[in-house]
């Protein structure tokens, strides 16, 4: 992506997040490379959350008081500012727990299409569909989907990956064919950073009516995303991964489909008419959200958005960029080191997954550590992905905005000391 | 340097030349046990003669903690009797349970006395527990045979 916009002003802009400028481990100043697990929030977002505790607190959509009413306005508002980030309409937004829960709920729903009327039919898989997913999926993206066609007797099949770590799209339609119900793939994978043609499955599942869902986790905090745009029919991404808080997480449905999909979690707030016999249910997005929803959570991502928005989506892609284009510079230049998935920085966003050999993982983790440095290692919860690319587990170091270009030297210094603390150099 | 505190030069020297390692026969029973979050595995079996421990052969991938630990597991255990090597199992659990605030007993965990300084990265606990829960895993299916 090219932009020509001013660079980020990045030493201004850590002050916002006081965690920064904190110590670890004996005094070594904290390089943050983990923001792909979870992001570190700033002082606006923090505030956002404390000024509704302190003066609006109150359960939303229920209650005669001005308290409540003041607390639903700050989550509704959230939401439509949420929404207006991601290129959706106010009533396409569900605030889930989490992303996972986002895709669950999908996965869930249409699994009750089957006992519900006749305009959920269209989500209805059984014996025959087939359910299509990506080796490179995390596993929120793959195990409801596993577990949805093994209720249904549906069958699962997947997008296999080539060896630099891109899905293998050479033969698209053998993949998705006229039998398939769901196309669920992510948008940027949360372990190489590598960025998916949306454009390409949106199209295929749509010759054959299949529905979309995207995980958009690590899409949404790290660039502009118009789901609209992109076509896709749902979408799933969490709050804490792009400034906001834990606890909460948004799912996207189109609108004709939210209104056609049967709930997933039941219970208060979601109902419209309740009897003995049975209940009937309340329009979307509150369908879908039963019981009390989280509240200073919802408002803290709305500051997160405003936040993101002021310093620009196309900004914080084009640093995150050069900082990737450097970390993988520097880490290729270290004899012993194995870079997992793609080696440039074409059509990725800003994580570098690396092995180093004779230094596992967790232990290379352990050594930077100890300089400091947090990174995340593992399979980073795609366990599918490092097999793929043979590896047992890997490093991976994540970028955001609040990352500077000495912290991507820090890690390769860091990488360097690993070789040395165990002998491999 | 924290580092070395809990990289041992014996930790180490058991990473880089692990005994034991390798899987053999005769055995009675082999478990396999994962560490999900880092994906690190071992395979372990048992070879247990009236109720001593004749063998422990095993196989896996993992970083130098787990390694190493199940390197001194096969020290500690092989030609005890079990009831003897479930000593040594507690003992040395305990010790990684307890966040770097247990003595050590040499006598009884010998090598694994090196591993008091993982105790204090709650993360890493798991790490050198692997090898070990395999053992008794391993052991509890040898009897449950027998």
């Amino acid at each position: 992506m090219t932009t020509t916009a001013a660079p980020l002003d990045v030493i201004a802009l850590r002050a916002d997040f006081p965690i920064l400028s904190r110590t670890v481990r004996d005094g070594k100043r904290l390089v943050y490379l983990d923001s792909g697990a979870t992001s570190q929030r700033p002082t606006q977002v923090l505030d956002a959350e404390k000024a509704f505790l302190q003066t609006a607190n109150a359960a939303v959509h229920r209650g005669a008081h001005q308290l409540a009413e003041e607390a639903t306005d700050a989550y509704e508002g959230a939401r439509q500012r949420i929404a207006d980030f991601v290129g959706a309409d106010f009533g396409e937004l569900v605030f889930t727990k989490n992303a996972t829960e986002g895709f669950n709920l999908v996965a869930y729903a249409m699994g009750n299409a089957a006992t519900s009327g006749p305009e959920a039919a269209r989500f209805v898989v059984g014996p025959g569909d087939e359910i299509v997913v990506t080796e490179m999926e995390h596993h929120a993206n793959l195990v409801p989907w596993q577990q949805l066609a093994a209720r249904t007797g549906a069958t699962l099949k997947w997008f296999k990956l080539t060896p630099d770590g891109r899905l293998d799209l050479s033969d698209v339609d053998s993949v998705i064919t006229p039998r398939t119900k769901v196309v669920a793939f992510t948008h940027q994978s949360n372990v190489t950073g590598v960025i998916n043609p949306v454009d390409v499955l949106v199209a295929a599942a749509q010759r054959v009516g299949a529905l979309t869902v995207l995980d958009a986790c690590q899409s949404v905090p790290h660039g502009p995303v118009d789901f609209r745009a992109l076509g896709v029919d749902f979408a799933s991404f969490s709050g804490h991964k792009m400034l906001g808080p834990s606890g909460i997480g948004v799912l996207y449905g189109r609108r004709e489909l939210l209104e056609a999909l049967p709930p997933f979690i039941t219970g208060g707030s979601m109902i419209e008419l309740v009897k003995m016999e049975g209940s009937t249910f309340a329009p979307p997005p509150q369908r879908f959200e039963a019981g009390s929803p989280m509240t200073s959570q919802a408002v803290g991502l709305g500051a997160a958005v405003d936040y993101l928005s002021v310093v620009g989506m196309e900004r914080i892609h084009a640093h995150e960029h050069a900082l990737t284009v450097a970390a993988l510079e520097g880490l290729s230049g270290i004899k012993g080191v194995r870079l997992i998935g793609p080696a440039d920085a074409v059509d990725r966003g800003g994580a570098v997954p690396f092995e180093i050999e004779g230094v596992h993982p967790h232990d290379a983790g352990q050594v930077l550590d100890s300089l400091g440095i947090a990174v995340r290692v593992g399979h980073h919860c795609a366990w599918p992905l490092h097999r793929c690319l043979n590896a047992q587990s890997s490093v991976r170091a994540t970028f955001y905005l609040y990352n500077t270009l000495d912290e991507v030297d820090a890690l390769v210094d860091g990488v360097r000391e690993a070789q040395k603390f165990f002998g491999v150099a | 340097m924290q580092l070395q505190q809990m990289y041992q030069e014996i930790i180490l020297d058991h990473y880089k030349n692990p005994h034991g390692r390798g899987l053999r026969d005769p055995f009675d029973a082999e478990s396999f046990q994962v560490n999900p979050t880092c994906g690190d595995e071992v395979t372990l079996r048992v070879h247990v003669v009236d109720d001593v421990v004749r063998d422990v052969s095993y196989d896996g991938q993992g970083c130098s903690i787990s390694q190493a630990s199940t390197s001194v597991l096969t020290d500690l255990v092989v030609g005890k009797p079990v009831p003897e090597a479930f000593k040594k199992l507690d003992a040395f659990v305990e010790l990684m349970q307890g966040r770097g605030q247990i003595e050590p007993d040499e006598d009884v965990l010998e090598d694994g006395i090196a591993f008091a300084g993982v105790a204090k990265y709650p993360a890493r606990v798991k790490c050198a527990l692997l090898g070990w829960m395999a053992f008794k895993d391993a052991v509890a299916r040898s009897q449950g045979a027998a």
